[in-house]
C-alpha cells in the first residue's frame, strides 16, 4: 500500500485531482439537450451568435455536478500543493539540494530505461503555491463568467484537464513527462480557444494557436530527443546537478551545426519551444488572437498555465543553457545570446502595439507577451531567480487583469441587454440573468412572439460576418463592441469591486513603486540587468535600456486603459447601464471574490523579494536576506551573486513607472475622452499608429511569407506531385496491368478454358452416340455379354495357343 | 464307361439351350428358366470334370454345391423380382420393362 503521508509521495497526487474531475464531469454529466437559440441575448451574451442554431443545453443537474466536481477537482490539488510547499520551506536542511522526489519505471527502451517520476524542489514548490490558487480562482471566477453559457460541462471538464496538465508540468521530474504536460496543455488550448467554435474567428484562432505552439513543440523534441541520445536519461538532476554530463555535453560539438556545442544546440531547441508557447517574437502571433476563448481561458492561458509553463522550462534547464557561459561575468554562450535578443526585443516591441489597442483584452494580451519578454530577457543576462519571481508575481496580476477585464465586458454586454430590452421589457433584468438556460430558451420563445421584430431584422444576416464579438446595436445602428474600450469610460460608478482590483492589478503591471509586487519583480531584473550593464556587459545593457523602455510603456498603455474603462463619463449607452446586476447575486459575486484574492496576491506578493540592502523597506521585509531569492537559489547549481543595491536601477524603476503612468494619466485622465472624441494618440504617433494599432502587420506578413506559399505549395504539389506524378505513376501502372490481364484472359478463354471444354464436349458427345446403346431391354444386354464373352473366350484361346508355344 | 467329351458336349448343348432361352423368349419366367438351363450345364462340367480330372479333390463337387444354393437363392430373388414387377406393370413380359435406357 502507498504511504500518502509519504512527502515524497504525495507530489503524484497534486494533478490527480483535476484529472478526475476531468474524467467524472466527461463520462457523468448529461448529453445536452439541443434547444433552438432563438434570442443570443439570453445566453449572457459572451457567446457568437447562436442565434438560427439549436444548441446544447447542459441540464442543471449536470451544471451543478460539473462545477462541484470540477472545485473539488482544484481544492484536493490546492491542498496537496500547499502540504508539500509548507513541508518544504519548513525543510530542515538545504532544500534544493535535497528534496522530495519518487519515480517508477515507465519505459524500458533498450538498455536504459525511462523513469517517470515527480520531484519538488525550490522552484516549482512556488508554482504550487501559485498554480493552484489561481486556478481555483479562475475556476471561481467561471461559475458566474460561464453561468449562461449552453456548454458549461464541456469547459469545466477541458478546464480541469488544463489544470492537470499543468500541474503535471510543475511536479515532473524529468523532460519528458514535461513535455506531455506541455503538449496536454498544448490540446486543452486548442479546445478552450475554439470554445466557441460556432464563430469563425474562434476556430481560426484555436488553429493558429495549435499550429504556431506546434511548430515550436517539434523542434523542442528534437532538442529533447538529441538530450537523451547523448546522455541516456531526461531526468533534470541527474543531467542538471551533474557536472559530468554537463560538461560533457558542453564539450560535444554539435550535430549539422559545427562551431555549436551540443549543449548550445540543445538549448536553442528547448528555447524555440519556449518561445511558441510563451509567445516571444517571432512565434508571438497567438496570443493575441487566443483572447477569442472565453475569459477565464485567457487568464488561465496569461497566467496560470501555458505561458508560465514555457517560461518555468527554460528556468528549470537553466544549467543546461549556462554550460560554458558566466553571465554575470559577462561570458555569453548561444542560449543565452538568443534569451537576451528575443526577450529584450519582445518585451519592447509587444508594448509598442499594446498601445495602440482599443480591445481591452488585446492590451492585456500584448502586455502578457511583453511581460514574458521581460523573464526570458531576465534569464538571458543570468538573472533566473528574478525571472522566477517575476513569473509568480506576474501570474497573480495578470490572472487578476484578465478576470476583471473578463467582467469589465460581462457589465458591458449587460449594459448592451438593458440597453436593447428597455423599449419592452421592463422586468428586473437581475433576475432574468440568474435564471437557467433552458428557462432562457423557453423565454426565449415567448420574446419573440411579441416583440422581437427588431432582433430578426438584423441578426440572421448578421452574426456570418462578425469578425470580434461586437452585436449590432437596433437602436443606434452602429456595430457594438463590448471589449472596445472606446465604448466605455465611467465604469468605475458601475462597477467599484472590478474597478479597484483592476486599479490594484494595473499598478502592479505598471510597477508603481514600493507597494505593488511587480514592482519588486521588475526592479529585480533591472537591478541584475543593471549590475552587468555597469560592469560594461553589452547583452546587459541591451536588456536595461530595451526593458526600461517597455516598462515605460507599460505604465502608460496602462494608464491609459484604466482611464478609458472606467474614469470619465460613459460614452455609450451601453456602458451607462452596465453592471454585474447587483451586488448579491451569483454572478457578481463568484465573479468578484477572486478579483480579491488576487488583487491581495498582486500586492503581498512582492514583499517576499524585497533586496536585503534596499533602504529601510529592506531592514522590515527581509532582515538577513530577502525569502524569495535565498529559496529559489538553492534549486539551480551554482546561484549568481546577489546584485549590490544601486540607485541607478531604482530611480529607474520609479521614473518609468511613474512617468508612464502620469503620462497615461495626463493624456486621458486629466480631461477624459468625450463620446465621438479620437484617440489622442492618433495624432501624436500620426501613421505610426496604424501600423501599431495592425500589430505591425505581423498576421498580414506571416499571411505572404508562410500561409500563402504554403497553401500555393500545397496547391502546387496537389497538382504537380499528387495528381501528376503520383496518379500518373498509378494510372501508368494500372494500365499495364488491365493490359497484361486482358492478354491473360485471352489466353484463358483460348487455351485453357478450351481444353476444359473440349474434354467436357467431347465426353457428351461420346456419350450422345454411346446412349443409343442403353436399349432397356434386358435381352440386347444380354445378347452382348454372350457376344463379348465368346470375344474374350477366343483371345483366351489364341493367347493360350501362342503362350504354349 | 462314357468319355469326358460325351458329358462336355451334353453340357454345351444344354448350355446353348440355355442361352437361346434366355436371349430369345419373353416372358421373363423362361427367361429365368433358361439362366437355370445355363447354371446346370455348368454344374454338369464341374462334375465331369472332377470325376475325370482330380476325383481326389473335392472342389468340384464343393463348387457344384455352392452353384446349387446359389441358383436357389437366384431363382427366389428372381421369381420375387418378377411377381413385383407383374404387380406393378401388370405383364410379365421383358420387353415391356425397358424403362432404364436413355
Amino acid at each position: 500500500m502507498i504511504d500518502l503521508t509519504n512527502i515524497n509521495i504525495l507530489p503524484w497526487l497534486v494533478p490527480v485531482g483535476p484529472l478526475l474531475a476531468f474524467a467524472i464531469i466527461i463520462l457523468i454529466t448529461n448529453r445536452s439537450k439541443m434547444v433552438p437559440a432563438t434570442d443570443k441575448h439570453e445566453y449572457g451574451g459572451h457567446h457568437p451568435d447562436y442565434d438560427g442554431m439549436t444548441v446544447p443545453v447542459v441540464t442543471p443537474l449536470s451544471r451543478v455536478l460539473s462545477i462541484t466536481v470540477g472545485l473539488s477537482g482544484i481544492i484536493a490539488s490546492l491542498a496537496i500543493a500547499w502540504t508539500i510547499a509548507g513541508a518544504a520551506t519548513n525543510f530542515n536542511g538545504v532544500f534544493g539540494q535535497e528534496v522530495f522526489a519518487h519515480s517508477v519505471e515507465w519505459l524500458a527502451t533498450g538498455t536504459t530505461a525511462l523513469r517517470m517520476g515527480v520531484m519538488i524542489d525550490p522552484l516549482n514548490t512556488l508554482m504550487l503555491i501559485m498554480v493552484p490558487l489561481a486556478v481555483l480562482c479562475i475556476f471561481i471566477y467561471s461559475i458566474g463568467y460561464m453561468a449562461h453559457d449552453p456548454r458549461q460541462s464541456r469547459f469545466f471538464s477541458l478546464i480541469s484537464l488544463f489544470a492537470s496538465a499543468m500541474l503535471t508540468l510543475v511536479v515532473a521530474d524529468n523532460l519528458l513527462l514535461m513535455f506531455v504536460g506541455w503538449e496536454i496543455m498544448g490540446l486543452c488550448s486548442y479546445m478552450l480557444i475554439g470554445f466557441w467554435f460556432e464563430k469563425d474567428s474562434a476556430y481560426k484562432a484555436a488553429v493558429k494557436a495549435f499550429t504556431t505552439t506546434r511548430v515550436a513543440d517539434v523542434i523542442m523534441f528534437l532538442g529533447i530527443v538529441y538530450l537523451y541520445s547523448l546522455t541516456g536519461t531526461l531526468n533534470f538532476r541527474d543531467i542538471l546537478y551533474n557536472p559530468e554530463v554537463l560538461e560533457k555535453l558542453g564539450s560535444t560539438p554539435a550535430l549539422l551545426f559545427t562551431g555549436m556545442t551540443a549543449s548550445s544546440l540543445i538549448g536553442v531547441f528547448l528555447i524555440i519551444g519556449t518561445v511558441g508557447k510563451s509567445a516571444q517574437f517571432p512565434l508571438h502571433v497567438w496570443l493575441p488572437d487566443a483572447m477569442e476563448g472565453p475569459t477565464p481561458v485567457s487568464a488561465m492561458i496569461h497566467a496560470a498555465a501555458m505561458v508560465s509553463a514555457g517560461v518555468y522550462a527554460v528556468i528549470r534547464m537553466y544549467p543546461l543553457f549556462e554550460v560554458g557561459a558566466h553571465p554575470h561575468e559577462g561570458l555569453m554562450n548561444t542560449p543565452l545570446m538568443v534569451l537576451t535578443i528575443i526577450g529584450g526585443f519582445t518585451a519592447l516591441f509587444a508594448a509598442t502595439i499594446a498601445v495602440a489597442q482599443n480591445d481591452v483584452k488585446k492590451v492585456l494580451a500584448y502586455s502578457t507577451i511583453s511581460q514574458l519578454g521581460f523573464m526570458i530577457a531576465a534569464l538571458g543576462v543570468g538573472a533566473y531567480v528574478a525571472a522566477a519571481f517575476h513569473l509568480i508575481t506576474h501570474a497573480f496580476f495578470k490572472a487578476l487583469l484578465f478576470m476583471a477585464s473578463g467582467s469589465v465586458i460581462h457589465a458591458m454586454e449587460h449594459g448592451e441587454h438593458h440597453v436593447h430590452d428597455h423599449g419592452h421589457d421592463d422586468d428586473d433584468e437581475d433576475e432574468d440573468h440568474a435564471h437557467g438556460a433552458i428557462a432562457h430558451a423557453i423565454e426565449a420563445h415567448s420574446h419573440d412572439s411579441h416583440a422581437h421584430d427588431a432582433h430578426d431584422s438584423h441578426g440572421h444576416d448578421a452574426h456570418g460576418a462578425h469578425v470580434d464579438h461586437g452585436h449590432e446595436d437596433a437602436h443606434t445602428g452602429h456595430k457594438f463592441d463590448p471589449q472596445d474600450m472606446m465604448n466605455m469610460g465611467g465604469l468605475s460608478k458601475r462597477i467599484p469591486v472590478t474597478f479597484i482590483t483592476f486599479v490594484i492589478g494595473g499598478l502592479s503591471l505598471a510597477g508603481f513603486p514600493l507597494i505593488t509586487a511587480g514592482f519588486w519583480s521588475k526592479d529585480e531584473i533591472l537591478a541584475e540587468a543593471w549590475t552587468g550593464a555597469a560592469k560594461g556587459f553589452g547583452p546587459h545593457a541591451f536588456v536595461f535600456f530595451m526593458l526600461a523602455a517597455a516598462a515605460f510603456l507599460t505604465a502608460f498603455y496602462t494608464a491609459r486603459q484604466l482611464c478609458l474603462t472606467f474614469l470619465g463619463e460613459a460614452r455609450t449607452e451601453e456602458a451607462k447601464h452596465a453592471g454585474l446586476g447587483g451586488p448579491s447575486n451569483v454572478i457578481s459575486i463568484t465573479m468578484q471574490l477572486p478579483l480579491i484574492i488576487l488583487a491581495f496576491f498582486a500586492v503581498v506578493a512582492g514583499f517576499v523579494g524585497v533586496p536585503s540592502d534596499f533602504p529601510v523597506l529592506g531592514g522590515i521585509f527581509s532582515p538577513s536576506h530577502p525569502w524569495f531569492s535565498h529559496f529559489v537559489e538553492n534549486a539551480l547549481v551554482e546561484p549568481g551573486p546577489h546584485p549590490v543595491f544601486n540607485w541607478i536601477p531604482l530611480l529607474t524603476s520609479f521614473a518609468v513607472a511613474g512617468g508612464g503612468l502620469f503620462l497615461g494619466w495626463w493624456m486621458y485622465g486629466r480631461k477624459p475622452l468625450k463620446a465621438g472624441e479620437p484617440d489622442p494618440l492618433v495624432n501624436i504617433l500620426g501613421p505610426m499608429h496604424n501600423v501599431l494599432k495592425n500589430k505591425y502587420y505581423f498576421d498580414e506578413l506571416y499571411a505572404i511569407i508562410f500561409i500563402k506559399p504554403a497553401q500555393a505549395i500545397s496547391k502546387a504539389t496537389g497538382d504537380f506531385i499528387d495528381k501528376g506524378i503520383i496518379d500518373g505513376i498509378l494510372h501508368a501502372i494500372a494500365t499495364a496491368f488491365r493490359f497484361t490481364g486482358d492478354l491473360i484472359k485471352t489466353f484463358n478463354l483460348w487455351l485453357i478454358d478450351g481444353f476444359g471444354d473440349s474434354i467436357g464436349q467431347g465426353i457428351g458427345w461420346v456419350g450422345s452416340r454411346l446412349r443409343f446403346v442403353q436399349t432397356g431391354r434386358v435381352q440386347n444386354y444380354l445378347l452382348m455379354v454372350v457376344f463379348f464373352a465368346l470375344v474374350l473366350g477366343l483371345i483366351f484361346i489364341a493367347s493360350a495357343g501362342t503362350a504354349a508355344n | 464307361m462314357v468319355p469326358l467329351w460325351m458329358y462336355l458336349a451334353v453340357a454345351a448343348a444344354l448350355f446353348c439351350l440355355g442361352t437361346y432361352t434366355v436371349l430369345s423368349r419373353k416372358n421373363a419366367v423362361a427367361v429365368l428358366m433358361g439362366v437355370e438351363l445355363m447354371l446346370n450345364a455348368v454344374n454338369l462340367n464341374l462334375v465331369a470334370f472332377w470325376r475325370f480330372q482330380s476325383p481326389l479333390n473335392m472342389a468340384g463337387q464343393a463348387f457344384t454345391a455352392f452353384v446349387l444354393v446359389v441358383a436357389a437363392a437366384e431363382a427366389a430373388v428372381g421369381l420375387a423380382i418378377i411377381i413385383s414387377m407383374y404387380r406393378s406393370r401388370r405383364s410379365v413380359t421383358v420387353d415391356d420393362v425397358d424403362m432404364l435406357r436413355w
